[in-house]
């Protein structure tokens, strides 16, 4: 049986090939998910590591503008930076974040924060920036996890009444018919519901008919506390509610449109519910069609608007911290948010911006000033599938009893509140 | 095979082994390349998986690394327990997708035999035409057919104009929530639920959610479903019904069986192999349903076509709750591994002795085959 110990020995060197090769190839496979936080937060020398943006864009004017302002920068500091436009962003960022070789700094949405935040994927950067006060108090809480601001807000958006001039003059109203009360808001609606057109639109989701709820007093967590079925949230929904069975207000999606903004353009609507976003869709696709803006009527508890935002994170495991909280600084000056604005309609996030820009855009004014009142959309870890699932109620608010589905959203908050806590 | 090759002359025991050995090595170095990209690509991960739903890993590094502990089946729990959100989200996703199967799996399978029989027709003209034709959808990126959808199923689009004209007002497709059985009950003034199903039940949804139906949304998911993956299957049974000898078809012909007959009593039977398989596909394929809703819906309107495909991919990269995540996959592993099971001991052939299935010409009818098949009045292809 001598014969064997070759053939034996052979299998082996062959297993031992498959195997080693299948290790080596596991092995690189496996140097994706390096091991995290290498220490790199620590750093204090901006080093000429490059540097990669990643941004949710919305067009090319948001692209372009962003590139700009990056490479112009770069020139200046001598570190490359190149900009990326993600497809998908938040499933983007968490595949960076996961491979230990995230973009360094990138746009993060409010309401995907705090779980970026808590796993620790973020650099809390931005307690030493020296602008941090001039930023909107409201937008630095946005921002805040376990009482550290960790990024710089990038811009904001509220909401206002967007009303079209030529079916408004076709129905015989002036500018003193603007409403400023919810009766005269109900009203108006009703003159300027005719035919095919609903007086006024919003999408159906609580980021539109959360700003009743803000404008009753209410929302969904007042002082840490979940509150989603308080009296005021109930009174609210009762007057969308009323509003949407008198036919004088229909959803977006009722109209066969994708969000207010389409319904609006298309002349499906008279009056809209929309962020100042709208400004740049209604230029790029409806030119046509003039607008004013007015800030949404003041409710039983006065003034009352959501506002939503997003910040300019850097990852925790960036190789260059310190040169990209350089380019943050850069590029949340009152210059480049100014900048931005032109480019593609956003508000600054800074205070000192805010005349400027009034000045700038007398037409959006009532946007900016809704930043003085603005609430923001809870953004705790969780909260996102909470009003996920209030969403998904609201849809059939028409036919549902308002007190009976924010009772059914109340307990998910409160299970959301008390983990945060 | 090593031992059906005759050993070369002179060639002893020894001399037989050393071949054996070196093809033994042959052997593995050719199958390496496949054993180093399956495990890279298919047993790597799962295991990652599986280990990551049994872990607290929060999505930043490595899941294997250092600050990540095992927490047993708390993430099993969260989606099981029928209690709170993460639970409920997964039981309207089961319940969406369980109609969807229901829908799907029978009237594809159902609608691909029929083209097939169709198409399979010696006398019709044109087969190669129409063969491509229903074919046509499935070679179609699925993303694109989705958008196509939503432009067809639009309020105003193509789908309700044609209704228009019949009189017929069509709903609002992509954004209309209400489920189908609740509209039917609504037609027939049932409208609330009664009291004994509002009760939150199996996974925190209630029996009248549970009865809900597809959506209206979901309803043209289907429909699209259908459209795209019946070519596919088609394509097996003509495959099938190719395999099938004239002669089969000839004796129930004598035997006096009409069309309808052989179809039921001959053809079908001896489809069952194909049936299986295309059942199977399709039950696998729409449990897993996920890029139209990515690309489509996202889950909307009012959560109706969340699929727990989709739920997965959302929990684990939308909410950083990966851990859940990655067991909803394992969840929709376990349900698509049981109801195959289940399929494969339903169309299991109980009558049919085992050695003679699909075996359907025996040796002594060939002799008389080739007699008979110069005599069938088919048409010879022509050099």
């Amino acid at each position: 049986m001598m014969t064997g110990t070759p053939r034996n020995s052979r299998r082996l060197a062959a297993a031992t090939l498959v195997a080693v090769s299948a290790l080596a190839l596991t092995a690189c496979g496996g140097s994706g998910f390096s091991e995290a936080g290498e220490g790199s937060g620590d750093q204090t020398e901006a080093t000429d590591a490059p540097l990669t943006v990643l941004i949710g864009s919305s067009g090319t004017a948001e692209t372009d503008a962003v590139t700009e302002a990056v490479s112009s920068w770069s020139g200046e500091s001598g570190i490359d930076a190149t900009v990326n436009v993600a497809s998908d962003l938040p499933q983007q960022l968490s595949q960076g974040f996961a491979s230990g070789n995230p973009a360094d700094v990138f746009y993060v949405s409010a309401d995907s924060f705090a779980g970026y935040a808590a796993n620790g994927s973020l650099e809390p950067y931005a307690e030493d920036l020296p602008g941090k006060d001039d930023f909107y108090p409201a937008l630095r809480e946005a921002f805040t996890y376990e009482d550290t601001l960790y990024c710089a807000p990038k811009d904001f958006s509220t909401l206002a009444l967007v009303i079209n001039d030529e079916l408004w003059a076709a129905a015989g109203l002036t500018e003193a018919d603007i409403p400023t009360t919810w009766d005269e808001l109900a009203e108006t609606a009703a003159t300027l519901t005719k035919g095919d057109t609903a007086g006024l639109a919003f999408s159906p989701e609580f980021q539109r008919v959360g700003a009743f709820a803000a404008a009753a007093g209410g929302g969904l967590v007042t002082d840490g506390e979940a509150t989603a079925n308080s009296p005021e949230n109930v009174e609210a929904l009762s007057y969308v509610q009323k509003l949407l069975n008198d036919g004088s207000a229909s959803y977006s999606s009722d109209l066969g449109a994708g969000w207010g903004g389409e319904a609006f353009g298309k002349g499906q609507a008279a009056m809209v519910i929309e962020g100042n976003w709208i400004a740049g869709a209604m230029s790029a696709d409806y030119p046509d069609v003039e607008y004013t803006v007015a800030e949404l009527p003041e409710g039983p508890a006065g003034k009352g608007t959501l506002q939503f935002t997003n910040c300019w994170g850097i990852a925790a495991d960036s190789d260059n911290v310190e040169g990209a909280r350089q380019l943050v600084e850069q590029l949340t000056s009152v210059d480049s948010q100014l900048a931005f604005s032109k480019a593609f309609g956003v508000m600054p996030s800074v205070q000192s911006a805010a005349d400027q820009w009034s000045e700038q855009y007398p037409d959006l004014a009532p946007f900016i000033a809704g930043g003085d009142y603005a609430q923001n959309v809870p953004a705790q870890p969780g909260a996102v599938d909470v009003i996920a699932e209030l969403n998904a109620q609201l849809e059939s608010l028409k036919t549902a009893d308002p007190q009976q589905l924010l009772d059914g959203v109340q307990p998910d908050l409160e299970a959301v509140i008390a983990d945060a806590q | 095979m090593a031992r059906s090759i005759p050993s070369p002359p002179g060639g002893g025991t020894a001399r037989r082994r050393t071949t054996r050995g070196r093809q033994g090595l042959t052997g593995w170095l050719f199958i390496s390349p496949v054993v180093v990209i399956l495990g890279l690509f298919l047993v790597v991960p799962v295991l990652m998986a599986a280990w990551v739903s049994v872990s607290d890993w929060t999505g930043r590094g490595s899941p294997v690394g250092g600050s990540v502990s095992f927490v047993g089946g708390q993430n099993y729990t969260a989606i099981l327990d029928g209690d709170g959100l993460a639970s409920r989200d997964f039981g309207t996703s089961i319940r969406n997708n369980l109609y969807y199967v229901l829908l799907v799996v029978p009237l594809q399978t159902g609608l691909s035999m029929f083209l097939a029989v169709l198409v399979n027709r010696q006398v019709l003209r044109g087969r190669g035409f129409f063969r491509t034709a229903f074919y046509f959808p499935s070679v179609t990126s699925s993303v694109a057919i989705t958008v196509l959808w939503l432009f067809l199923f639009s309020s105003t689009g193509v789908v309700n104009r044609v209704l228009s004209f019949i009189s017929v007002s069509g709903p609002n497709w992509f954004q209309d929530p209400r489920g189908v059985i609740h509209v039917i009950l609504a037609a027939v003034g049932i409208r609330t639920a009664p009291e004994a199903l509002t009760a939150p039940g199996f996974l925190g949804v209630s029996g009248w959610e549970w009865l809900a139906g597809p959506s209206v949304a979901m309803s043209a998911f289907i429909l699209m479903a259908i459209f795209t993956t019946s070519g596919t299957f088609m394509l097996l049974f003509i495959a099938a019904l190719q395999n099938i000898s004239g002669e089969v078809q000839e004796a129930a012909m004598v035997d006096g069986a009409n069309g309808w007959q052989r179809f039921w009593q001959v053809t079908l039977p001896m489809l069952r192999p194909t049936l299986f398989t295309v059942l199977t596909l399709g039950l696998i394929g729409s449990w897993q349903v996920f890029d139209q809703i990515y690309t489509g819906t996202q889950g909307g309107p009012a959560k109706t076509t969340l699929t727990p495909a989709y739920l997965s991919f959302s929990t684990a990269f939308n909410n950083q709750r990966w851990g859940e995540g990655a067991a909803i996959a394992f969840i929709l592993f376990a349900i698509i591994v049981t109801l195959t099971l289940l399929q494969r001991l339903a169309l299991r052939e109980r009558d049919v002795p085992r050695r003679r299935r699909m075996v359907p010409v025996t040796a002594s009818s060939t002799g008389a085959r080739t007699a008979s098949s110069s005599a069938l009045p088919v048409k010879e292809p022509k050099p």
